[in-house]
């Protein structure tokens, strides 16, 4: 029984998203994208740092696109196409699992708040009023620098502050669900807390908890590429925002519009793409928006 | 065997005095005393039926008796234990027998779970029964519900119709067995033509179970039809208490009375006769000193303003609380 | 006549086909008379009361062979001049839980003087007195004018939207639902009330009462229709339709009633529920529910059939109804419905 609803779940999931035309749009560039992440080994032409030459033998040096480098070459000689592969699976896993685990910490904090109320919900509340009040990016960079740059510790630091608008929302719908009668039935039929939390309160709060993973998702890669352009990444692993820092570095930024064009648009429609679908959810969680 | 023992219970809700009163000088908190010293008791196997109007603290006290609200004061006694001091593992096993049947079908079962799994869940909530064992008795307990289980069991309750609803909450009430059924209005939301079903229900299935049940209603003609006692609340007070067909067709309490007297007969030829009562239904807010009925009473003595009748036993069974007597 | 409807239907579009939410109503409603509509919900009263007053949306199909109030065509007349000449100078309304269409922000008086004034040019004096008297009529004190709708009880917004009815001395009010909810001391003085206005020379307005409580019906109708999935069962004078009710939805009505002046007499469900009322209807809409239905009953439709003078019924099988009266009042008739089985 629990397998078949997880066959709904996607089914439903599926048939929300296919239903909305933004939805299908952010969609389809979602999955080129994790498609790409997926296969990156296998489809990249070329090595991440691999400095090239070209078919006369000299450095391909800030070679704009051509037939050889389809998507142009950094002042190293790079091959701009086998980086941006590389780059779409790191930057497409940071946002995802950052996304992931912020929208798990923002929605447990949500909703013990409105189920428990009280004193718990004062000191959790007034703790994400705290972290409301932190500026996002500069949080980010002292905290890597704290940590250091590295892949998990940048993760870390954007989870810290992305959960806190989920938290705020989440507590919001998950009170006005708590008032519901069929919660006081529940608790009537003799329920745990944490079944009515999770087995009651949560499945009516869905689609707006699919709806900000979503828009989760979109602000960490936003984060991400935010803090990797000021040079706090890891450099072993690069990603959209990290190849930017390194036209910034070159000092080339005002010639190699090639280096700059292609992590900077795919930024743009990746986080895009999210919101689309975060639209589609919306139409579902706020029916009223669904234009007849 | 007295299976419920009420006494004295208290319901009491504080206002915090707003920014304003204060300035204005009413700085007491103020007090809502929607139940305020309501002492009954129950047998096994019977319908007592608690009627009154909106305000008058029936669904209050019945919050209280199914432990969903720790009342303000006064002592509940289930099989002679007060529940209101219990441990976790007791108030589990309370809940194993107390049970309620809500008023609302379309808000009382979660949107989002099949009518197996919501008639399941008290089993999985409050019992280790193995998945098989589950299984069984949740079927046998929709089929009892009077739907047909391998059809029902997959629907969601919007796929429904308000008196199907209704029978999926009854099933989820009787799943567990109960020794007391507390049903709070559950045909109000229903249309008339499947109510007697309903009613039908729930009286064949206390006595198949032998369950006892308080039922709740502000409808006097349904009462009247399913309950063995009735008990008649105003303001949080009982007004009267007694069998049934001796309140409704001798009533002794003035309110009992206009309350019957406005009960609409579904026959054009009745010349119904006028109620004798005056004002509006009051707010249980600070209530004054003396009877709660004496600012609608027209027979109002003024020994009713300072002094609180106490409840009478005019014949066998039958109480009244009034100072006429 | 005031209020004169034939073979009124009204479809609503929708994706799957046309719902019939009214199929072929006829009803006519007297000069000073009180006509009560009962039915549960689906039954198309809501609908019939739209139909009246406009309010159902424009995708909307509405037919009938007549519609016309005191003798003017209301079918097709142009909106504006029904906005201007009709809608509540000649029929008002009293509309379901009334008590919670009331605008929180403004006192209750200056409600229903804006109510006058957007229909007359009366200057602010005399819209005063005439809610004055109104509030007088319906038992509300005149100062009560100067209360928000929150310091009302239930029953006081009730009374209120009712005295706000009558502002324009209408004909015709059309009263949906107007007690269900309240609680039965406030209901019956309501009532009394109503009675009481209507007794008084100047308002002679006839009633449309919509319920699904035949008891606040049996008391207050002169004339009673029983209305069941957009059509009407049967129609008659109050006193007949309960002492020779034709119909055996009329009958079954009867039973699943509790009345307090019978508490020996057994309650009987209705099984089933009423049908889907999308598509092609054929035959009686209540023939799965009605344990007297023959195969006819599903594929013929009935007519309506005037079985007394001004006692319609809508059922084919009226012939048998002394025996159907006798079997009505055992509970196992009602289990041979097909929907029981």
């Amino acid at each position: 029984m629990k397998l078949e609803s997880l066959k709904d779940f996607f089914v439903t999931q599926y048939n929300i998203i296919k239903s909305n035309r933004f939805g299908i749009c952010g969609a389809v560039i979602l999955v080129f994208f994790g498609v790409v992440a997926l296969l990156a080994p296998l489809i990249a032409p070329h090595e991440l740092w691999e400095s090239l030459r070209d078919s006369s033998g000299k450095l391909a040096m800030l070679r704009p696109p051509s037939w050889e480098f389809p998507l142009g070459t950094t002042a190293m000689g790079r091959d701009i196409l086998s980086q941006m592969i590389y780059a779409t699976r790191t930057t497409f896993l940071i946002g995802l699992v950052s996304g992931l685990i912020s929208i798990g910490i923002g929605a447990n904090i949500g909703l013990f708040s409105a189920y428990y109320g009280g004193k718990l919900d004062e000191i959790l509340m007034r703790f994400t009023d705290i972290v409301y009040g932190m500026p996002f990016l500069p949080f980010l960079i002292v905290l890597i620098s704290l940590f250091g740059r590295n892949i998990w510790f940048v993760i870390i630091a954007i989870c810290c502050i992305v959960w806190r608008t989920s938290a705020r929302v989440v507590r919001s719908q998950a009170m006005a669900i708590r008032q519901r009668q069929f919660v006081l039935a529940a608790k009537a039929r003799g329920c745990s807390d944490m079944r009515i939390i999770y087995g009651h309160i949560m499945p009516n709060i869905l689609p707006l908890l699919l709806l900000y993973t979503s828009f989760n998702i979109a602000w960490s890669v936003l984060a991400e590429a935010g803090a990797s352009f000021l040079g706090f990444s890891d450099p072993n692993n690069l990603t959209w925002g990290g190849m930017l820092y390194n036209l910034w570095i070159s000092g080339k930024i005002r010639t190699a519009w090639w280096w700059f064009a292609w992590p900077s648009i795919s930024i743009i429609l990746l986080v895009s793409a999210l919101v689309f679908i975060s639209r589609a959810y919306e139409e579902v969680a706020n029916p009223r928006l669904k234009q007849r | 065997m007295a299976i419920l023992e009420v006494s004295d219970l208290k319901q009491y809700f504080y206002l915090k005095p707003d920014f304003l009163a204060k300035f204005a000088g009413g700085k007491e908190a103020r007090i809502i005393k929607a139940v305020d010293g309501v002492s009954f008791s129950m047998e096994t196997g019977e319908i007592l039926g608690i009627a009154g109007e909106s305000g008058c603290g029936k669904s209050t006290a019945c919050l209280a008796v199914a432990k969903l609200r720790e009342p303000t004061g006064g002592a509940i006694l289930y099989k002679d234990r007060n529940i209101t001091k219990m441990s976790k593992k007791e108030i589990r096993n309370y809940r194993r027998e107390v049970q309620l049947i809500f008023q609302d079908p379309y808000e009382s079962l979660n949107p989002r779970h099949t009518v197996f799994d919501l008639v399941a869940e008290p089993l999985r909530a409050l019992t280790d029964k193995s998945k098989a064992t589950i299984k069984e008795r949740t079927m046998e307990t929709i089929e009892m519900a009077g739907l047909q289980p391998d059809e029902y069991k997959s629907r969601y309750p919007h796929q429904m119709s308000g008196g199907e609803r209704q029978r999926v909450g009854i099933a989820q009430a009787l799943v567990l067995e109960p020794k007391l059924v507390i049903a709070d209005e559950p045909l109000s939301m229903l249309d008339v033509s499947i109510r007697a079903g309903i009613l039908d229900l729930i009286r064949d299935m206390s006595k198949q179970m032998n369950f006892s049940c308080i039922y709740v209603s502000h409808d006097l003609s349904i009462l009247a039809n399913i309950s063995d006692r009735l008990m008649i609340m105003y303001l949080g007070r009982i007004m009267e208490m007694g069998a049934t067909r001796d309140i409704i067709t001798e009533p002794r309490h003035p309110y009992a009375r206009a309350l019957i007297a406005a009960i609409p007969i579904p026959d054009p030829a009745y010349k119904r006769p006028i109620p004798e009562i005056k004002g509006e239904v009051a707010q249980p807010i600070d209530p004054p000193p003396g009877c709660r009925f004496q600012t609608r009473c027209l027979q109002v003595m003024d020994i009713c303003r300072n002094t609180e009748p106490p409840l009478k036993e005019l014949k066998p069974g039958h109480f009244v609380a009034c100072h006429l007597y | 006549m005031i209020l004169d409807i034939q073979n009124l239907k009204t479809y609503y579009q929708t994706e799957k086909g046309a719902v019939k939410a009214n199929d072929d109503i006829t009803l006519s409603i007297d000069k000073n008379e009180v006509v009560g509509l009962a039915g549960e919900s689906g039954c198309g009263k809501s609908t019939l009361i739209r139909t009246i007053m406009r309010l159902v949306p424009k995708s909307a199909q509405v037919t009938a062979r007549k519609m016309t109030f005191k003798g003017q065509d209301i079918l097709s007349m142009p909106d504006k001049e029904f906005r201007e000449k009709i809608l509540w100078r000649g029929i008002s309304m009293v509309p379901q839980s009334a008590m919670n269409a009331l605008n929180p922000v403004y006192r209750v008086g200056d409600q229903c003087i804006e109510a006058i004034q957007a229909h007359t040019d009366y200057n602010k004096a005399k819209c005063v007195e005439i809610v004055e008297g109104l509030f007088d009529a319906v038992g509300l004190q005149a100062g009560m004018m100067k209360a928000y709708p929150h310091e009302f009880s239930g029953g006081m917004r009730q009374r209120s939207m009712i005295a706000m009815s009558l502002v324009l001395n209408p004909a015709l009010v059309i009263m949906d639902e107007p007690t269900t909810g309240l609680d039965v001391l406030v209901q019956e003085r309501i009532l009394r009330n109503l009675k009481e206005i209507r007794q008084k020379a100047e308002s002679s307005a006839s009633i449309l009462l919509i319920t699904h409580d035949i008891s606040v019906i049996a008391e207050m109708s002169d004339r009673i229709g029983i209305m069941y999935a957009g059509r009407l069962m049967e129609t008659a004078e109050s006193m007949e339709l309960f002492n020779e009710p034709y119909h055996p939805y009329t009958l079954g009505l009867k039973n699943a009633f509790p009345s307090i002046k019978a508490l020996d007499r057994e309650l009987i469900s209705i099984p089933g529920s009423p049908p889907d009322l999308l598509g092609d209807l054929p035959g009686c809409l209540f023939a799965f529910r009605c344990p007297f239905a023959i195969p006819e009953c599903e594929t013929t439709r009935p007519p309506d059939m005037e079985v007394k003078p001004g006692h319609f019924v809508h059922c084919i099988r009226t012939d048998h109804i002394e025996e159907f009266r006798k079997r009505a009042g055992d509970k196992k008739t009602w289990q041979s419905s097909k929907s029981a089985i």
